[in-house]
């Protein structure tokens, strides 16, 4: 059985959730008031700075990561909405500020505080989730980066497998990466498409109704392909799908 | 030291051979049909997970031990080599090694010269070398044999010719080798390439091949394959020519078994190769077969610059045996040839820049989406994808700063690209800053462009929520309160 769940917590929204899919950061804090847990937003947050870090501009990056660290001064566990910027936060944070005197026990302390959604879901909330929903299919996506830092496809998954009603479909070269990867898709247009044309392919082919995912970044290039196709299944943050099946409001 | 050429990085650009290989439908089945089948096969032969990561963590361990002491192994190398009679050389450029090559050739009079698989002598260019001096170098494994018969370069260091399918394989062969008819049958191909082989290996005057491990303790070269070509090549001719980065050294020769279980089951998911040579020196007195000279090339080539750095030391635990490749969303879609590099998918991306330098190589490390893949598989471990993120800001720091750890440090730097991420971080670390420019992103959201460069040519541009979160959040607490 899980652990006691903290009564507090923090949520990291991250910048494109922000943007593009605020709704599923309000169902997430709903879902997380519905167990019983405070879920307190910090104003001040923005992004994890992972933009900068993987595009090699290093000053920058840790300049937004110690903007962040400023924002969660409480001793309480940081949920992620996104596996791959808890992983920059829990796993890359630590490099960032290595041999850095002032920040780096600041840092390490900060990032075993972070935890990812579905992670804190699954194994530190103790509730049942009654699923009130309709029997129906459903595929998850998980990004490559969380999926092999927070260990998000095994989390993503129990998390679906505590709803009665749904069933996972597993797609082809579900490991796949779809072909986002931040600034490798602008840098890299053809080679992106490619990737994120045969993960569509394999998504259609499943014949779910309903796609989920942790992961924002993904959602976005995987929903803009599916659409640009004329498709009309579009991908949704595994909270919002979650908050739905248990018959929140919206 | 003259500065490295990149001899291998031809026209046209990355980009433009990244759209050929893209829209090259066969090609790209060819690749995904071979690389699917690659990864069952690994899958299958590291059935159990608690001992490939325990294997994995020795191999780590064995490759970085060596690095650790690489200098002093290099020489403990070439005494106990000179010791088993083995003649050692060492080549700083690719320039010194064919000349090391092209010096015992014409001492011991070869005009024929038979070659068993090595990727250093690729790098070398070394049939190109030779050949315009005169002298015939042929390759013997089969799939480099295709390739050189097609006139092209390996797309895979394992697996040279596997961007071809067997009837482009029926097609080249009917055309290029006299007598020979058109045919899909894999085992008469085969044959035909080694009719011609045989002949080669016994008129052949020097043999040459690559080394997988060099043991420190011994002096002993091991060589892994499974056509026989590389034992052919090394024990028929009379004189063998070993090439090798001088990154393959191990310190003992009980450090070979475990780094070779995990190079053939990474490679081609064999438990063991049909062969493993371990060659420690020319024909002894009294024995029967064996070549009466053996030389040892180490060739640097940019190494030592890797290893100078110590996080980009990693590079060099490298053992050659492609699993990054054959799990590379990148690699699978593009192929070998589309990076221009000897070393192809993501090894070839971090060790590329130091054979050839960043301005060479400067749109390898951005062509990942660092899924991390290829960390994943790595038998030794290396961090490829905190390499790439590495190599990245070598790319974009300024070429005058300190410390110039890569050659070719600022390929990719801009200072108004450099200005712009300034900018970025100003407005990430400024929460009103960033509050206001989101707010706005979401009130402009019906007038934002509706095409973003590249992006929009295979999806939807995204649009902004009509609020953010930050909204949301402080609506919601407001009609709480």
């Amino acid at each position: 059985m899980p652990a006691t769940p903290p009564a507090k917590v923090y949520l990291f929204g991250t910048c494109l959730v922000d943007v593009f899919f605020p709704q599923a950061g309000i169902d997430a804090i709903s879902l997380l008031e519905h167990a019983g847990v405070e879920a307190v937003f910090p104003q001040a947050q923005s992004c994890c700075g992972q933009p900068a870090y993987s595009s090699g501009y290093m000053d920058e990056a840790r300049r937004v990561a110690l903007a962040q660290l400023d924002c969660f001064p409480e001793d309480w566990p940081i949920v992620v909405l996104s596996g791959s910027c808890g992983g920059m936060m829990a796993h890359h944070y630590p490099k960032l500020f290595a041999g850095d005197a002032a920040n780096e026990a600041r840092v390490r302390r900060f990032s075993e505080r972070v935890i990812e959604f579905t992670d804190f879901v699954v194994n530190r909330l103790g509730i049942a989730l009654a699923d009130l929903g309709q029997p129906e299919k459903v595929v998850l996506h998980t990004s490559c980066a969380a999926r092999r830092e927070m260990g998000t496809l095994t989390t993503g998954r129990a998390l679906l497998a505590r709803l009665a009603g749904v069933e996972l479909v597993e797609q082809d070269h579900e490991s796949e990466c779809c072909g986002f990867g931040g600034t490798f898709a602008v840098r890299h247009p053809t080679i992106s498409a490619a990737m994120v044309a045969d993960k569509t392919r394999a998504i259609k082919a499943c014949g779910a109704p309903n796609l989920v995912s942790a992961d924002c970044g993904c959602l976005m290039n995987i929903n803009g392909a599916l659409q640009k196709q004329g498709e009309r299944l579009q991908g949704e943050h595994i909270a919002s799908f979650v908050w739905r099946r248990i018959g929140g409001e919206a | 030291m003259n500065a490295p050429q990149p001899l291998h990085f031809v026209p046209p650009s990355f980009r433009e051979r990244v759209d050929e290989a893209i829209n090259d439908d066969e090609l790209r089945g060819n690749f995904r049909g071979a690389m699917d089948f690659l990864m069952a096969k690994r899958r299958s032969v590291f059935d159990d997970e608690a001992e490939l990561q325990a294997l994995r963590r020795l191999g780590e361990h064995i490759r970085r031990r060596a690095l650790s002491k690489l200098p002093d192994l290099l020489e403990q190398l070439e005494a106990n080599c000179a010791r088993n009679g083995i003649q050692v050389h060492w080549a700083e450029t690719v320039d010194e090694a064919n000349a090391i090559v092209h010096d015992i050739a014409m001492q011991s009079g070869a005009r024929q010269l038979v070659k068993g698989k090595s990727m250093v002598s690729e790098e070398m260019e070394l049939n190109h070398y030779l050949e315009a001096r005169g002298i015939e170098c042929l390759e013997s494994d089969m799939g480099e044999y295709i390739v050189q018969l097609a006139g092209e370069k390996p797309s895979h260091i394992i697996m040279p010719a596997i961007h071809k399918n067997k009837a482009q394989i029926a097609r080249l062969f009917e055309s290029r080798i006299a007598g020979v008819d058109y045919t899909e049958d894999v085992d008469t191909l085969i044959q035909v390439g080694r009719n011609v082989l045989r002949r080669k290996f016994y008129e052949a005057d020097i043999g040459i091949s690559g080394v997988n491990f060099a043991v420190a303790e011994t002096g002993t070269l091991c060589l892994v394959e499974n056509e026989g070509n590389g034992r052919m090549s090394t024990t028929v001719p009379r004189v063998h020519i070993a090439v090798t980065g001088i990154e393959k050294v191990v310190e003992k020769l009980v450090d070979v078994a475990p780094l070779y279980s995990l190079l053939t089951r990474s490679a081609t998911g064999q438990i063991v190769t049909t062969y493993l040579n371990l060659i420690s020196g020319p024909r002894k007195p009294g024995e029967l077969d064996g070549p009466a000279a053996v030389h040892l090339i180490l060739l640097d080539n940019g190494r030592s610059q890797a290893f100078a750095d110590e996080q980009l030391r990693a590079t060099l635990q490298c053992i050659r045996c492609g699993a990054c490749m054959n799990h590379c969303p990148v690699y699978t879609r593009i192929g070998g040839h589309a990076y221009g590099t000897v070393y192809p998918g993501p090894i070839g991306k971090i060790i590329s820049p130091h054979l050839l330098g960043l301005d060479a190589t400067r749109d390898l490390p951005s062509a990942s989406s660092l899924c991390g893949a290829c960390g994943e598989v790595c038998p030794v471990r290396i961090p490829i994808p905190e390499l790439l993120v590495r190599l990245r800001e070598e790319s974009v720091r300024p070429p005058e700063a300190e410390p110039h750890a890569v050659a070719g440090q600022g390929a990719r730097y801009s200072p108004g690209e450099t200005r712009l991420w300034r900018l970025w971080a100003l407005l990430m670390s400024r929460p009103a800053l960033y509050r206001a420019s989101t707010w706005l992103a979401a009130r402009l959201r019906n007038w934002l462009p509706a095409r973003i460069g590249p992006w929009t040519d295979y999806r939807i541009a995204p649009k902004p929520a009509p609020k953010t979160l930050h909204e949301l959040v402080k609506a919601r607490a407001a009609k709480r309160s």
